[in-house]
């Protein structure tokens, strides 16, 4: 929709030029200095954390080793791992769900139970995080030792299920299913509307050409989704990678890098682990933790960009439809 | 295909080849039935295995079923719709385990006590979170105080102002960006700001209210401008002829238009940064008493409240983990009604989008 009408009454020069009006003056400069205030402040967020994590960038190794947590990239990487290892696994659960449900409510549901459907899963995004922590400490772990030991007897001649397992469930693999619940309703939401906005004469050739109603969706929903299904999932592991109480509240983790998933040692993410050690440090350690903080910051801003980036070049090319 | 072309058998033509309409649930029943007692017999009910035994023995019965009568095409599409309506009540498993959770083991100490008394020389049972609470309230409404303006103007700058101009669209780029920002690592920057501008390790609760604000006010832009747009440009072009200035077109015309879904949007955005619990253990830190002060000392709030008991628990246990779950109780019953409140503002006087 073209906003021309947007200029009140150029001045032209037939026209009796219109007061200079103060008020418009002030209220766009107002609005304006808001809009770049966005910018000021993500730009001080990444300024202010750099500034406070040089000391420990810059430390010596000994430095760190005696004032902090030990050599920088050593203690970072097996975090970084710990991060992203734990962020894999959730989306490896959530993601088939959640197409699932977008596609239960956009297609199978009855209509008039659709958008309250939508609503209950909805539901789980509105639950506060430390709740989910809580849960997934107490409840959830204890719940899901015997499946650890079930895993461990059976099947762990797999890399994955090997060695001793857990006796209190609480390890990646419960805080992955923690993370996958929690990640869940907002790749869901955005598939639905992605689905939803399928268009209809696709969906209906290919049920008149005597698809079956999965083939409809193989053939007319997939393809036309495809990139908001990608960019649901960026979005779904951004959220999972920044994720901190659910991973602290399940995990006693150490820092180490290794795939087993139901051992009693774990590792641990670098947003849990900075949750975890701030409240007791001080002085290099915190600048240290300043830093791993920045390291999380960059690996989400990078998923987030280029997941915004995937739906604004669909966004570009679909307008034509 | 197949099955439309083969000779009518059943009684009706229209029919044949299709599995009857009862083939549906009479395999889940049964299915449910067999899983329960396949639990039985492996040694005591369990609900979760029942539930697994009885999906993957109703999958392989409709598909056997379906492919046999009504072809393989016909059955791939029943085995899907199976796994559809299983994704969907898989995720309701979580959601009605962890309400049913919270609400039972957080009635233990849901009491008077709890709601006045705060932890201060409090060691094992007794106290309550009422500085956890106050807290909680200071810092979320001054988030909220700060928040609103900002990212109102912002709305009101990306669809009065900014149309397609490069501005608009880095804003909008950068408000995306934004509404990804880890919780914790806004909770670093609201302790780093705090710790350049006055001394390092400044905790307070106005820190926790820089911190959530840094997550407030992505959310609160999206929703404003999303309705900000859907205001009819009728309204404002009737204004505009009666002579009157841009800016008092927006904040008459424009904005009371929007008003229910702009306070619903808010309300929604108060619903989840009232729940972060890493952005205030960094800013706002942990005590046990009532802090008076907003801008100097730790500053305790339900979320941390909630964290502080369940990680740093002394004996008894259950005095500690009771607490921590009437906290999470109390948490869910704010979060819950805040988002019933919000969605009723929102349908009740939404905008009219079709003029009058």
């Amino acid at each position: 929709m073209s906003l021309t009408t947007e200029r009140p009454a150029p001045a032209e020069s037939s026209l009796i030029p219109s007061k200079p009006r103060v008020g418009d003056k002030v209220f766009k400069g107002l609005s304006t200095g808001s809009g770049i205030l966005i910018f000021v402040i993500l730009g001080a967020v990444a300024t202010f954390l750099v500034a406070l994590a040089f000391p420990a960038l810059v430390s010596s190794p000994e430095t760190l080793e005696s004032q902090g947590f030990g050599e920088f990239w050593s203690w970072v990487i097996p975090l970084a791992f710990g991060t992203v290892w734990s962020s894999f696994w959730a989306l490896v659960f959530a993601v088939p769900v959640a197409i699932g449900i977008a596609l239960f409510i956009s297609h199978y549901a009855p209509r008039k139970l659709a958008a309250p459907l939508g609503y209950v899963i909805d539901l789980l995004a509105a639950v506060p995080s430390v709740v989910y922590g809580l849960w997934g400490g107490i409840a959830l772990a204890s719940a899901l030792q015997p499946l650890h030991a079930w895993l461990a007897t059976y099947l762990g001649w797999i890399p994955l299920f090997s060695g001793q397992p857990s006796g209190t469930g609480r390890t990646i693999l419960t805080t992955s299913l923690v993370l996958a619940v929690m990640i869940l309703p907002i790749i869901t939401s955005l598939c639905r509307e992605v689905f939803l906005q399928t268009p209809k004469l696709h969906e209906e050739a290919a049920l008149a050409l005597g698809a079956t109603r999965w083939e409809m969706v193989q053939m007319a929903v997939f393809p036309f989704a495809r990139a908001g299904i990608v960019s649901a999932v960026m979005l779904g592991l951004g959220r999972a990678l920044g994720e901190t109480m659910a991973v602290a509240m399940v995990l006693s983790g150490a820092n180490v890098i290794k795939i087993e998933m139901l051992n009693q040692q774990n590792p641990i993410s670098i947003a849990a682990r900075i949750a975890l050690d701030f409240p007791e440090s001080s002085g290099l350690a915190v600048n240290q933790l300043i830093a791993a903080g920045l390291v999380l910051f960059v690996i989400t801003l990078a998923v987030n960009m280029v997941a915004r980036w995937i739906v604004s070049r669909r966004a570009a090319f679909s307008g034509a439809n | 295909m197949t099955a439309t072309l083969t000779p009518p058998r059943a009684s009706s033509s229209l029919t044949a080849g299709q599995l009857p309409r009862w083939t549906t649930p009479l395999l889940v029943a049964a299915a449910a039935v067999v899983g329960i007692v396949a639990t039985l017999l492996l040694g005591g009910f369990n609900a979760g295995l029942a539930a697994f035994f009885a999906f993957v023995l109703y999958q392989v019965a409709i598909f056997v079923a379906s492919a046999s009568v009504e072809g393989t095409r016909k059955g791939f599409d029943r085995l899907m719709y199976g796994f559809v309506v299983g994704a969907f009540l898989l995720a309701l498993v979580p959601l009605a385990w962890l309400a049913f959770t919270t609400l039972l083991a957080g009635l233990n100490r849901f009491d008077g006590q709890f709601f006045t008394w705060s932890m201060r020389n409090i060691v094992g049972e007794g106290g309550g979170a009422i500085h956890a609470i106050y807290g909680t309230l200071a810092v979320t409404g001054v988030a909220t105080l700060i928040s609103v303006p900002i990212g109102l103007l912002t709305a009101v700058y990306l669809s009065e102002y900014g149309q397609g101009k490069a501005l608009a669209r880095g804003i909008t780029f950068f408000v995306d960006v934004m509404t990804g920002v880890p919780s914790i690592v806004a909770g670093l920057f609201a302790y780093a700001l705090m710790g350049l501008v006055f001394r390092p390790g400044f905790v307070s609760g106005f820190a926790g209210s820089i911190a959530l604000s840094v997550l407030m006010i992505p959310v609160v832009v999206r929703s404003s401008e999303e309705l900000l747009r859907i205001v009819p440009n009728e309204l404002r072009e009737a204004s505009y002829a009666l002579g009157v200035p841009k800016w008092r077109t927006i904040l008459k015309i424009v904005i009371p238009t929007a008003i229910s879904g702009i306070v619903s949007g808010v309300i929604l955005a108060i619903a989840r940064i009232i729940g972060e619990t890493a952005p205030l253990m960094i800013a706002s830190g942990f005590t046990q008493s009532i802090n008076n002060n907003f801008f100097d000392g730790p500053m305790m709030t339900l979320p941390t409240f909630v964290y502080g008991q369940y990680a740093y628990r002394s004996l008894p246990h259950e005095a500690y983990v009771d607490r921590a779950w009437a906290g999470a109780l109390t948490l869910i019953l704010i979060v819950m009604s805040l988002n019933l409140i919000g969605r009723i503002i929102a349908k009740r006087f939404a905008p009219k989008t079709s003029g009058r």
